[in-house]
């Protein structure tokens, strides 16, 4: 029988990882995401980078999205790059870092396999936009 | 089945957490194959124990289910979690935030917990829900714990897929206990005052007792009535035990837990395992087993109707087309049901005539 009807939905891990405790900007990206008809999960303040990476396999998200305004992305998220190639989920899962990178450290991100870097000034409607986009199709 | 399905059906039975992560994605996305690979998923199912928690909303559900999945690990067994949250109906997106509170077992691979919510279609989580504790039965979980909020007709179906169902009654509910009256009673098989340390507590153990009472035709054998001063932790659920030994009949224990500090925990594993026993004990588990098909086979017959009916709906004119029809004052649904289900109906009466 080929009734069988698709109901596909860009699922989102919204993390928050390391010391820093800024969620403000998280919050407003998981609700707008939400708003957008996303599925959201909000892994929630100071996880670890193994954390992140056990909540992104498990819950076979699209979209993983980290908030970094602490200045510890170049060691956090190498760790959280290594983890998803670990459970073979760095392929094709979108990781996007969003908060306060400077310019010079982005390239080195970028090599690591993030797809998009979105700094202060953003606005959501080019974030949602993007992932839209990009959202792996798998 | 193709060749994909084959690799990942594999790697699921070999114990890849992302396979069975991906294997839930199919299931829920309801993507094109995906009911071949739960029909495969069958032959290796039937080991896990399935576990329905529910309550309302701030009654402590995910930070219990926390606490349960640690001392399951303690104790050495592998445990899967199903945490549903609801979607917005209106843009279909959700904000999933249980797995917030369950804490205890990060970095811990052996604790697999998924988030899923309702993807528009009524009815349709119940089904994807029994299929992804499938998935995780097949995967080789010993316990798999099914998270909802107890609001509804479709989150009583949801637990319904579980063998055993813990109701999460917060202290000082007062009438609340009495709305519980109906639906969820029939459907608990453990209640479970979480909070126990809060003021209320014991007024909420003794209206639960009373109302367990009442339902069982008044039991007055226990000694159980006036108020239980020394009620401390679990004490109650000890002392109804040993009337059950080869009962025929459950009643439902009650369980004081302080879910943030793990107080209960044990007394609550310990009333999840004699249900777990009494069912077994009793043959109660093979009719709910058979309850239970039946039940799946009669949703999924159903949503498989309403998707034929989707196209026969568009062919009509399209469920807009037909609903400003009936708002001008045209026609009315009852006709519009006619109509659409007349070239089905037609169907049926010549087959039935062809073979009699």
């Amino acid at each position: 029988m080929s009734s069988e009807q698709e109901q596909e939905s860009i699922r989102c891990l919204v993390a928050k990882v390391g010391l820093d405790g800024h969620d403000r900007g998280a919050h407003v990206i998981a609700r707008a995401f939400r708003d957008a008809g996303f599925e959201v999960i909000y892994s929630g303040l100071h996880k670890a980078p193994e954390e992140i990476v056990q909540a992104a396999v498990q819950e076979d998200v699209d979209v993983l999205g980290i908030s970094i305004l602490s200045g510890a992305h170049d060691t956090l998220v190498p760790k959280i790059m290594d983890g998803l190639e670990e459970y073979g989920a760095a392929e094709d899962t979108l990781v996007l870092v969003g908060g306060v990178i400077p310019e010079e450290d982005r390239p080195e991100l970028e090599t690591q396999g993030v797809s998009a870097i979105f700094g202060p000034g953003t606005s959501i409607e080019e974030t949602i936009e993007f992932v839209r986009e990009n959202a792996p199709d798998r | 089945m193709n060749d994909d399905d084959e690799t990942l059906l594999a790697e699921l039975l070999e114990g890849r957490h992302r396979a069975l992560a991906r294997v839930i994605s199919r299931i829920e996305n309801r993507s094109p194959g995906y009911r071949e690979l739960i029909s495969e998923l069958y032959a290796h199912t039937g080991e896990a124990e399935v576990i329905g928690i529910t309550g309302s909303p701030g009654a402590g559900k995910s930070t219990l289910v926390d606490k349960l999945a640690e001392t399951y690990r303690e104790r050495g067994e592998t445990v899967g979690v199903i945490a549903i949250d609801p979607s917005s109906p209106f843009t279909g997106g959700a904000v999933l935030g249980d797995r917030i509170r369950m804490a205890s077992t990060v970095g811990d691979m052996d604790v697999f917990v998924r988030s899923m919510s309702a993807r528009g279609t009524l009815g349709g989580l119940s089904t994807a829900t029994a299929d992804a504790v499938k998935a995780m039965d097949a995967f080789g979980k010993d316990k798999i714990i099914i998270e909802t909020v107890g609001a509804g007709q479709n989150e009583i179906d949801i637990v319904r897929t579980a063998d055993t169902v813990a109701v999460l009654v917060p202290p000082g509910s007062g009438d609340d206990v009495q709305t519980l009256k109906a639906g969820i009673l029939e459907i608990a098989d453990v209640f479970v005052v979480n909070k126990a340390d809060r003021p209320g507590a014991d007024r909420t153990v003794q209206e639960l007792r009373e109302m367990i009472e009442l339902d069982s035709g008044g039991g007055f054998g226990g000694g159980h009535h006036g108020p239980d001063s020394g009620a401390d932790g679990g004490g109650s659920a000890v002392a109804t035990q040993e009337s059950r030994e080869g009962a025929t009949e459950w009643t439902p224990p009650i369980v004081e837990t302080v879910a943030t500090d793990g107080t209960g925990v044990d007394d609550f594993i310990d009333e999840l395992a004699a249900h777990r026993e009494f069912l077994v004990g009793s043959g109660a588990s093979a009719e709910k087993a058979r309850q239970r098909y039946a039940e799946e086979i009669r949703t999924l017959l159903r949503e498989d109707v309403h998707a034929m009916l989707e196209d026969e709906l568009e062919d009509a004119g399209g469920i807009d087309e037909l609903a400003a029809a009936v708002a001008d004052g045209e026609t009315d649904p009852y006709t519009i049901a006619d109509e659409v289900l007349a070239p089905v109906a037609d169907c049926l009466e010549e087959l039935e005539t062809r073979n009699p």
